[in-house]
């Protein structure tokens, strides 16, 4: 018999790096799906310029969560990325095309335009895509003895298209409120304008969202109307970080409408995995059935514990590095 | 007309680790290279060295990122195209290739940064620490994934239950039968990789007379490494061939085109497989060589393909000439390095005109050795995904259609042909600005410390050609 439950450590851990991954890639994706609007070329410099010390850093969050996944719940490896497919294909080749526009836009004269497509169209693809990844995830994936049974585009619903769109504007609202943080003067102006409208089609999504799923899904309803009345506090939190946004862009604050936007999103993450629990293939295979052996979870933890606080160490420094306003000229041209 | 989905992923699957591969076996030589060049500047203090490792370490920075970027990629290949194999082997793969991952990860976290951008502002000592730990780091991440590989074509250490493998040994699974001969003929053959692609653009460099000092220095240093590993590999490939023999019969047999068991074998030097008829056509062979080599008497018994039904039998027209391609190629390395040592006297190596220009094409010789080798390992165990254990046809993901496999390979041929093209061409750059370019930005270095700590903004040469300013 096992002397502890690693099973539930793992999920903690994948549960922590799918957040950061959220949060920090959600940043720097929003500041692409929100390029195309900005006011000139010089603010795009700027825009660029805010994230390109951290990105690849916060891609990486990415990559171990999937090879993470494999090591400690395989069936959710195998049965997602099947019916995933497509959705991960297209998500990919966004993250390849914004991944090489960042290193070339700045080298390039002639061609900028271009890597200001691909780095625009990369962005709002790969957040259009895990915003369906999350739509399947809460809807349910059909399989039988562990395996998906559906079709290549069961992941397109109009309830996957619609998460897609409200990640699409999550991430926005996140890029906004960094950029509102980073930058001064036409930028910064810019970004105001542009998170109350974007926070309003968030809501509105998370509430069209919220509304539906108790009704599609009985234990949904079920966790949610039984007598577990503590969970209410999640959505409440939500609701609170979203009015600190607005007010925070309201009586022009700089750092705290990106701050509480983290909070809206840390809030509502924790809303959908409680909603959840224990099932991380919705819905019928739990946390326990997709897990892989004890000894295999307990072999890579041993190294991860190592590495963990040594990426998140360096994370922090880089972060402190460059922390502050980016200005004009300060960016490599 | 019916698309067959396992046969489809299997391209895909090899077009993309392919493609992968390249990057990783060049940074793996290419970081021994440059913390030899470090050493040697810390030693000598000779700026040269210095000038020749700024250099180099840009072409590092490029070739790095590539392979982050193609890598990516990899880390979801095998659960969109192979579920059922994922689902069966994650017990012991999942740790394993996660360990690829937490290695790269962990390296770039802390000492490509200082390796990039940290020459004026760590003390000498410590960057010297950084290029070795870069080194020992691609070596580590090289470990893991050729333990992984290995253990498919070896399964070792782990048994069946529910369906699933489950470890019982981890360091017979790590260790398993071929992952040794794997490991160093792979090492070798990033060695190799690095040797020649410095050696030719060196070459190029002297032939067009710039910087001949410190390209002098550089091509004789690989000159001498080669002339040790070139042969070293032709000694590791053959122990490694042996090993195969034992646990892969059939492999070897397709490589050696040989059809029947039976004695006295003659070492192929053409021949035209013929799958369906299962013999040669024109076969051109010295006789008994074969099994001399593999039994090392020419009366050896050396086993058939059709020793196994049609349906286990890897195609042997590729394997067969995919082994000669490699082979070939690690001969010409040999040829090329005994060449230099002959031309010693008098520095004729550097003054050679065609000695140069034989050089110059050399720097694909190893990319093309490296995949022709892959594609014998891995088509040669066809029809197995886990030798003996799992097939292909059962290691696919069963609700993955022809359809979406052939819509997902042709994406990414067209994404890599876009975003490697700007790659390559930028690389093409960095070599026309050549070694005197990297005396000379220290400046810029300087300014740009604070910023980047990617891979790319490492190399400062601008995308398009001068003039290109709109
Ligand atoms: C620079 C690259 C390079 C060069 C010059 C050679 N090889 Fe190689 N070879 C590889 C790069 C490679 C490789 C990419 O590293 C492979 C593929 C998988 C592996 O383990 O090594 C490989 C595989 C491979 C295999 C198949 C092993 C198996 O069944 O798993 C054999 C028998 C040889 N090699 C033998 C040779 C011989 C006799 C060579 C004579 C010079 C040689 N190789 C040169
Ligand atoms: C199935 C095959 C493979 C998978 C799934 C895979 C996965 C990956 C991933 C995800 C990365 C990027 C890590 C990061 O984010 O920094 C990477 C980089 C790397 N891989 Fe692989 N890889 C594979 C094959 C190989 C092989 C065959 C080798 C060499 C023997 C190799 C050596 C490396 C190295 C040294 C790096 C560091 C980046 C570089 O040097 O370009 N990989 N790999
Ligand atoms: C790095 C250079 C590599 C190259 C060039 C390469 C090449 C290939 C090729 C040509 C195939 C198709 C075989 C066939 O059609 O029968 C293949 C298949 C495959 N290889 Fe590799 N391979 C490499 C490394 C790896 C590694 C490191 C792994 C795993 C850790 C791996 C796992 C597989 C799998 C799962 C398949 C699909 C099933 C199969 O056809 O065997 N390969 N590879």
């Amino acid at each position: 018999m096992e002397p502890f439950d690693l099973t539930l450590i793992w999920a903690g851990i994948i549960a922590f790096g799918v957040i950061m991954y959220v949060l920090m890639d959600g940043f720097d994706l929003g500041v692409g799906i929100l390029f195309p609007l900005a006011p000139d070329e010089e603010s795009r410099d700027l825009m660029m310029n805010s994230v390109a010390p951290v990105w690849d850093g916060n891609e990486t969050w990415l990559v171990l969560g999937g090879a993470g996944l494999l090591a400690a719940f395989p069936m959710v490896y195998s049965i997602m990325l099947p019916a995933l497919y497509l959705g991960v294909f297209l998500m990919l080749s966004g993250l390849i095309f914004r991944g090489i526009a960042f290193e070339f836009r700045f080298k390039a004269n002639r061609s900028r335009y271009l890597w200001n497509i691909a780095f625009a169209g990369g962005s709002t693809l790969a957040a259009f895509a895990q915003g369906m990844v999350v739509g399947k995830y809460i809807e349910g994936i059909n399989t039988a003895n562990g395996v998906y049974v559906g079709g290549p585009l069961d992941f397109v619903t109009p309830f996957t298209l619609l998460t897609g769109l409200g990640l699409v504007a999550g991430y926005a609202l996140l890029g906004s409120t960094w950029t509102i943080m980073k930058t001064e003067g036409t930028t910064q102006a810019w970004a105001r304008r542009m998170a109350r409208p974007l926070l309003m089609i968030v809501l509105a999504v998370f509430g069209v969202i919220s509304l539906w799923t108790p009704f599609v899904d009985e234990a949904v309803y079920e966790r949610w109307f039984s007598n577990l009345h503590l969970i209410w506090v999640l959505p409440a939190l939500a609701l609170f970080f979203a009015w600190r946004i607005w007010h925070g862009v309201t009586h022009k604050r700089e750092g705290s409408p990106f701050v509480a936007t983290m909070g809206l999103f840390v809030f509502t993450y924790l809303g959908l995995l409680v909603s959840k629990w224990p099932y991380v293939v919705p819905p019928e295979i739990t946390l326990y059935d997709a897990a892989s052996a004890w000894e295999s979870q307990l072999f890579l933890l041993l190294g991860l514990l190592f590495v963990i606080p040594i990426v998140l160490t360096y994370t922090a420094w880089t972060y402190w590095v460059f922390r502050g306003k980016v200005r004009a000229g300060d960016g490599y041209h | 007309m019916d698309l067959d989905p396992v046969l489809l992923s299997r391209i895909q699957f090899a077009f993309v680790v392919s493609f992968h591969a390249i990057f990783p076996v060049f940074t793996i030589g290419l970081a021994s290279f440059i913390a030899f060049l470090e050493t040697c500047a810390y030693a000598s203090g000779n700026p040269l060295y210095t000038r020749l490792s700024k250099f180099w370490i840009k072409v590092f920075a490029v070739v790095f990122g590539m392979g982050v970027v193609s890598g990516i990629v990899m880390s979801f290949q095998f659960g969109t195209n192979w579920s059922n194999f994922s689902q069966a082997t994650a017990n012991f793969l999942g740790p394993v290739l996660s360990y690829e991952v937490v290695t790269a990860f962990f390296l770039e976290a802390a000492f490509l940064g200082i390796l990039l951008f940290g020459r004026d502002r760590v003390p000498a000592g410590i960057y010297l620490f950084a290029s070795f730990m870069v080194a020992i780091g691609t070596f580590i991440s090289s470990f893991w994934i050729l333990s992984a590989n290995s253990w498919m074509h070896t399964p070792a250490g782990t048994v069946m239950e529910n369906g699933m493998h489950q470890v019982v040994s981890w360091s017979e699974a790590i260790f398993n039968p071929s992952f040794w001969y794997r490991f160093t003929h792979m090492g070798l053959a990033s060695f190799l990789t690095g040797g020649f692609v410095v050696a030719s653009l060196s070459a190029w460099f002297l032939l067009k007379g710039r910087e001949v000092e410190a390209n002098r220095r550089a091509l004789s240093m690989c000159l001498w490494l080669l002339l040790v590993i070139a042969p070293a590999q032709l000694w590791v490939g053959d122990l490694h061939g042996l090993n195969t023999l034992k646990h892969q019969p059939t492999k070897v047999a397709a490589m050696e085109g040989n059809w029947e068991t039976s004695s006295n074998v003659p070492l192929l030097l053409f021949a035209w497989p013929d799958q369906q008829a299962q013999t040669n056509h024109w076969e051109v062979g010295i006789p008994g060589l074969a099994s001399l080599i593999l039994k090392h008497d020419t009366d050896g018994v050396v086993p058939g393909v059709s020793a196994v039904p049609r349906e286990e039998q890897p195609p042997v027209a590729i394997v067969f000439w995919s082994f000669r391609v490699m082979v070939g190629l690690g001969m010409l390395m040999i040829a090329f390095a005994i060449a230099g040592l002959l031309l010693r006297p008098g520095g004729r190596y550097w003054r050679s005109r065609w000695f140069l220009k034989g050089l110059v094409p050399m720097g694909v010789a190893p990319f093309v050795a490296v995949l022709a080798g892959w594609f014998v390992t891995e088509i040669g165990r066809a029809p197995w995904l886990v030798y003996g254990q799992m097939t292909q046809a059962e290691g696919v993901t069963p609700s993955l259609t022809g359809g979406m496999a052939l819509f997902t390979l042709i994406g990414y041929i067209v994404v890599y042909a876009l975003v490697f093209t700007s790659g390559l061409y930028y690389l093409g750059r960095l070599f026309e600005s050549g070694v005197e370019d990297a005396g000379h930005d220290s400046d810029l270095d300087q300014e740009e410390v604070e910023r980047a700590k990617r891979p790319f903004s490492a190399a400062h040469v601008p995308l398009e050609h001068e003039g290109g300013r709109a």
